[in-house]
């Protein structure tokens, strides 16, 4: 759809006009970020004195208004924006490694087998944790990495590029193999454990302290190294490997590139809060509208309007139905799958 | 995994109950198919567990031929022929045992129209508080030709809740969170009892109020924002699926300690139950309520 042939770049043509451009993007998605974290916090279920949540003079133990504000609603805020940035960065990046604006983060298989190993961690209680990963999250990372492994190991060749199509049918293929796996699982699992696996694929931020966050960070501060890497190489990428290759870029190098920071970024954005869907496919393509289709623009944009959105569904997920909650993903669903349609009748 | 899972049926209907949200049911008894009172079945089937239990508490034990894969209790059920249970009724097995009558989930519409078109005769169990409980007992009592019996369990039973709401009477009336399940190390994936249902009701009895008595649901999956608001004086967790003790119940505890301002976590009111029967809507709900009452109330039981 929006990665179409108007998308061949001039990649060093005019180096200061995109430098403004990133300039005045990064400036206001940014601040369209910044303000939705810094007022999220501020609404809930509850009305909370700030004052008194920031007194100091109270202990901590016994200030009631300070526990809602950091343990309740500043590690939700944070990690909303971490995995709203993740999945939306990883959605960009995804739709130009395969060339199909329909690709998602989890259409490689990532999320299936996050989903596998959150599965059999909670049909079989393990209690193997890792430092603040407890065991589901724990379980979910690893099964991730699999999925990964195996799809990157089916779809490269030493030394040639990778093909798409097969990394495509081989995503396609494992989803629907965990997906089966998933189902035996839960059938083969005690009834209130299959609600509990229904319940995490609806996806939750509610993860109650930072300390989650902190075990995930590495694993999306190298993601998003290597997404900065990527832009123009990008930008030539999705227009054909070919031209990419004749204008220097180094295609199979950018490939894997591209599958592992993806991988990386949705593996741990699933380990913190669930597979939550819809953010990897209709932020990049709604920021494209806005920025176009250059990299250099939209994967920055994407990333700070994917944590300026999720944010903003959680705050719907956690106040519409109070004191009872909707689950995050149902949230982002039911507010992205309506408008991106809306965005497809639009542009058709 | 069929030992285990005795009563779990019942959560997992309470957790979909809480999800689903608009079918809140809080009757119980029986939805009759072809099914006349006056005539005791004498070949029943029993895909219930706390169905099953009621049956031997009434004396229709002998007549039980075949139960549920997650029955487990009483032990005379472990050596019965096992037919599936809410996803899996085998109805083949059910038909070559040939009961006269079967006691089913009320969601089990196939099942039922399958049996009923071989002639048999159907119960069907709906989820609901503990006066739904005596009422599906009585009900249950007249299918099997116990009616007097299960009257007189049935008695039993409210006379031994009574001794237990008498027992507490008159005592402060702590702000108790009811957690039925939660993610192992921590706060997430939590379930705890709303106002309805009979776990409710054995809160109720127990001597405590529940936080989540204005939310008429059987089951609350609450955030971390809520239960800071909610601000529970004790906490009870029940444990069904995975009984817990010594060093695994002071890590769990460890756990709420991220909620600090609760007065149950700052006066170390937390209690760890371990038993599948404290979620059987069944016979052995006084022994659950008591449990409860005792871990609320421990010095009215001194």
């Amino acid at each position: 759809m929006t990665v179409s042939q108007s998308a061949i770049p001039r990649v060093d043509a005019a180096p200061r006009p995109i430098r403004a451009r990133l300039a005045m993007t990064v400036l206001s998605y940014g601040g369209l970020a910044v303000t939705t974290c810094l007022l999220a916090p501020l609404v809930g279920s509850t009305s909370i004195s700030l004052s008194r949540a920031f007194d100091r003079s109270i202990p901590f133990a016994d200030n009631i208004d300070a526990q809602i504000f950091f343990v309740a609603r500043l590690p939700r805020v944070l990690a909303g924006a971490l995995v709203g940035a993740a999945l939306a960065s990883a959605g960009v990046v995804l739709q130009a490694l395969l060339r199909n604006p329909l690709a998602t983060p989890f259409t490689l298989g990532v999320s299936a087998g996050a989903a596998l190993g959150a599965m059999l961690a909670i049909s079989f209680g393990t209690a193997v944790a890792l430092g603040p990963l407890s065991p589901v999250p724990l379980a979910s990372l690893a099964g991730a990495s699999l999925a990964a492994a195996i799809v990157y190991a089916l779809a490269t060749k030493p030394g040639r590029p990778m093909s798409t199509s097969v990394l495509l049918l081989a995503g396609v293929t494992l989803n629907s193999f965990f997906s089966a796996l998933i189902l035996f699982v839960q059938y083969m699992a005690d009834f209130a454990e299959v609600y509990r696996t229904v319940r995490w694929l609806m996806g939750d931020l509610d993860i109650g302290g930072l300390a989650p966050i902190a075990a995930v960070l590495p694993l999306v501060v190298t993601a998003f190294a290597i997404f900065a890497m990527l832009p123009s190489s990008l930008n030539l990428l999705s227009v054909g490997a070919d031209i990419a290759a004749t204008r220097g870029v180094d295609v199979a190098r950018t490939q894997r590139l591209a599958f592992l920071s993806a991988a990386l970024a949705t593996s741990a954005a699933v380990a913190l809060a669930g597979p939550i869907g819809f953010i990897g496919i209709v932020v990049p393509h709604l920021v494209r509208l806005m920025t176009g289709v250059d990299h250099r623009i939209a994967l920055p944009a994407s990333a700070l309007f994917g944590a300026a959105f999720l944010v903003a569904c959680d705050l719907v997920a956690r106040t519409v139905l109070a004191p009872v909650e909707v689950p995050v993903g149902i949230v982002t669903a039911m507010i992205g799958g309506p408008f991106f349609l809306w965005l497809l009748v639009r542009k058709a | 995994m069929a030992a285990r899972a005795k009563g779990l049926i019942v959560v997992a209907a309470l957790a979909i109950m809480a999800t689903g949200g608009l079918k809140v049911l809080t009757t119980g008894g029986l939805k009759a198919s072809g099914y006349q009172i006056g005539t005791g079945a004498h070949r029943i089937i029993s895909l219930v567990p706390a169905l099953t239990e009621m049956l031997f508490a009434i004396g229709a034990g002998p007549q039980v031929v075949a139960v549920s894969s997650y029955d487990d209790f009483p032990a005379d059920t472990r050596t019965l022929p096992r037919v599936g249970a809410l996803l899996d009724p085998d109805v083949e097995r059910i038909l070559v045992l040939r009961p006269d009558l079967v006691v089913t989930y009320g969601s089990q519409d196939a099942l039922e129209a399958q049996l009923a078109s071989a002639g048999i005769r159907t119960f069907s169990y709906r989820h609901g508080g503990i006066e739904a409980l005596f009422q599906t007992m009585r009900d249950l009592g007249a299918a099997a030709g116990r009616a007097a019996e299960a009257e007189r369990t049935a008695g039993a039973i409210r006379a031994r809740l009574e001794a237990i709401r008498a027992s507490v009477r008159g005592r402060p009336r702590p702000k108790v969170l009811l957690v039925f399940g939660r993610e192992p190390r921590s706060l997430q994936q939590m379930y705890v009892s709303g106002g309805a249902g009979f776990l409710h009701d054995m809160l109720d009895i127990a001597g405590g109020t529940n936080v989540f008595a204005d939310v008429p649901r059987e089951a609350v999956q609450p955030s971390h924002e809520t239960l800071l608001t909610r601000a529970p004086d004790v906490i009870v967790e029940l444990h069904t699926t995975r009984p817990i003790a010594g060093a695994e119940i002071a890590r769990e505890r460890a756990v709420w300690s991220a909620l600090g301002s609760m007065p149950a976590v700052q006066n170390g009111r937390i209690h760890f139950l371990n038993g599948d029967y404290l979620v059987v809507p069944g016979p052995r709900v006084g022994a659950a309520t008591g449990a409860l009452a005792r871990a609320i109330h421990p010095e009215a039981f001194q």
